[in-house]
């Protein structure tokens, strides 16, 4: 019954949604049916696979590269107390400005393609990721970085067998936020700074011709891929390793 | 020892003069915030001292040694690590047969045999805090530095842990430093109980307790050792 429900809220939404578009007068909001119809559509001509093809190709770099420069540099800062002085108000600094906020600086820089959307989506889980690794490892017990120097463990050996293990947890949960951020500026950038991808379609659905069946076609994917992307690494947390840093 | 505070220099313990003999087992003894664990840290190496110095076998201690090991309270266990892979953290020098081997025996040893692959969160308080002294025990070390490993514990669980940790000892003997500020329990442990007085703390007195093991609770040494630390603590009798 518990694993129902969430299927019936789907199944209500698509109801109301529905009876939305019976009454509008515009005839350009589609109804769920159109909706299908339009994926039905981008399946033939072959655009949904490349399409969503293009967004993960994004949203993989640009994300893989923002985990492998921000991990470290987060656990270097909340390692090194000067670091953390030196380089955490560059990091507040910039964490407000909106990834979409760099679109134009990132045109600029790599011209209209996938380099320039990588870029955002790298902006934009970056800092979070650096600024949460910074405090994961500065929240490390001290009883445990003690036990560490107590056995007599080399400064390597207490990054890799303690802080590491120990904010495993709080990086997870990190790795999780960014990527949902990822793959929300992933969506944005397409609309601006390349000529493929979901983000793509919705604008150019839009533009060319109003086919508004299409554009809620691209939203119901990013949504779904969106949940994927979640589910996934959700399983991490699973890990019989980490259970302990979630609570039970 | 001092601390620099906000409000200037604390003085925390000052003409601290203790000698330890090997194998003894001798509990610091003195009120909460009196600096008896500051003294712990400063003979373990975690602290350096403002003025003075400690010699363990003539050498100057430096700093922590895998020779001379802290139990904590039990959120000293590593939470990722399995009761085997806790008790494994020291050992990464050794080879594989020989860590296998005194896995085996230290996780024996504090009665932990059936939990190897438990994680400490499905273990209770007393298991914890077995499961630290069996990685301190692991690695073999000369000095055993327990600062009030049994607080955080339910008072039963602390009896049992009492008398488990006089056990381990006589199987391993090892010198133990026993920070606490239960006065039954040093009487019930120490083979000489240290007590300290409120800060700047010193040495007010250092009670030998002869009885040996095991001592009845109830017998007339024990309440009279047990009273003379209590006047020492500066406690009336009664509450």
């Amino acid at each position: 019954m518990k694993r129902l429900l969430p299927f019936s809220a789907v199944a209500a939404l698509i109801a109301v949604w529905f009876l939305a578009a019976r009454t509008q007068t515009s005839g350009l909001f589609p109804n769920p049916l159109q909706v299908l119809f339009g994926l039905v559509e981008l399946l033939q001509r072959g655009l949904l696979a490349k399409y969503v093809v293009a967004s993960l190709y994004r949203v993989s770099w640009g994300y893989l590269l923002a985990v492998v420069t921000a991990i470290p540099l987060g656990l270097f800062l909340g390692w090194y107390r000067r670091g953390e002085q030196a380089l955490n108000p560059l990091l507040q600094l910039l964490r407000p400005i909106s990834p979409l906020a760099w679109i134009p600086i990132s045109i600029l820089w790599f011209g209209v393609g996938d380099m320039a959307a990588i870029f955002l989506i790298f902006l934009a889980s970056f800092l979070p990721l650096a600024v949460a690794s910074m405090n994961a490892v500065r929240s490390v017990p001290p009883t445990l970085l003690r036990a560490g120097r107590n056995f007599g463990l080399s400064n390597l050996r207490i990054l890799t067998n303690v802080i590491l293990p120990a904010s495993l947890p709080q990086l997870i949960v990190a790795l999780r936020i960014s990527l949902g951020v990822a793959w929300l500026v992933v969506v944005a950038a397409e609309m601006i700074a390349v000529n493929s991808g979901l983000g793509f379609l919705i604008v150019d659905a839009r533009n060319a011709g109003n086919r508004y069946d299409l554009v809620v076609a691209g939203m119901v994917m990013i949504g779904l891929i969106g949940l994927v992307l979640d589910v996934s690494i959700r399983q991490l947390e699973k890990m019989q390793a980490l259970r302990w840093g979630y609570g039970s | 020892m001092e601390f620099s505070t906000d409000g200037g220099p604390i003085e925390v313990l000052t003409s601290i003069d203790l000698e330890v003999a090997d194998g003894e087992f001798v509990c610091i003894l003195g009120p909460s915030g009196c600096g008896k664990s500051t003294l712990l840290n400063i003979v373990g190496g975690f602290l350096a001292a403002t003025s003075g110095k400690v010699l363990i076998d003539g050498q100057a201690v430096t700093g922590p040694d895998p020779r001379r090991i802290f139990v904590f309270q039990e959120r000293g266990v590593f939470p990722w690590l399995t009761v085997e892979g806790n008790v494994a953290f020291g050992l990464f020098r050794l080879d594989a047969a020989e860590r296998a081997e005194r896995i085996a025996h230290y996780v024996k040893l504090v009665g932990l045999s059936g939990f190897e692959n438990a994680y400490p969160q499905e273990l209770s308080g007393g298991m914890k805090q077995r499961l630290e002294v069996a990685r301190a025990l692991a690695v073999n070390p000369d000095v055993l530095f327990l600062d009030e490993p049994f607080g955080a514990l339910d008072s039963i669980t602390r009896l049992v842990m009492r008398s488990e940790l006089l056990r381990i000892r006589r199987a391993e003997k090892k010198t133990i430093l026993f920070v606490t500020h239960d006065i039954d329990e040093s009487v019930q442990l120490a083979d000489r109980v240290v007590v300290m007085s409120t800060r700047p703390a010193t040495i007010r007195r250092i009670v030998d307790i002869e009885m040996p093991h095991p001592r009845d609770l109830s017998s007339p040494r024990y309440i009279e050792l047990r009273d003379l630390l209590l006047g020492e603590i500066g406690l009336a009798h009664k509450i």
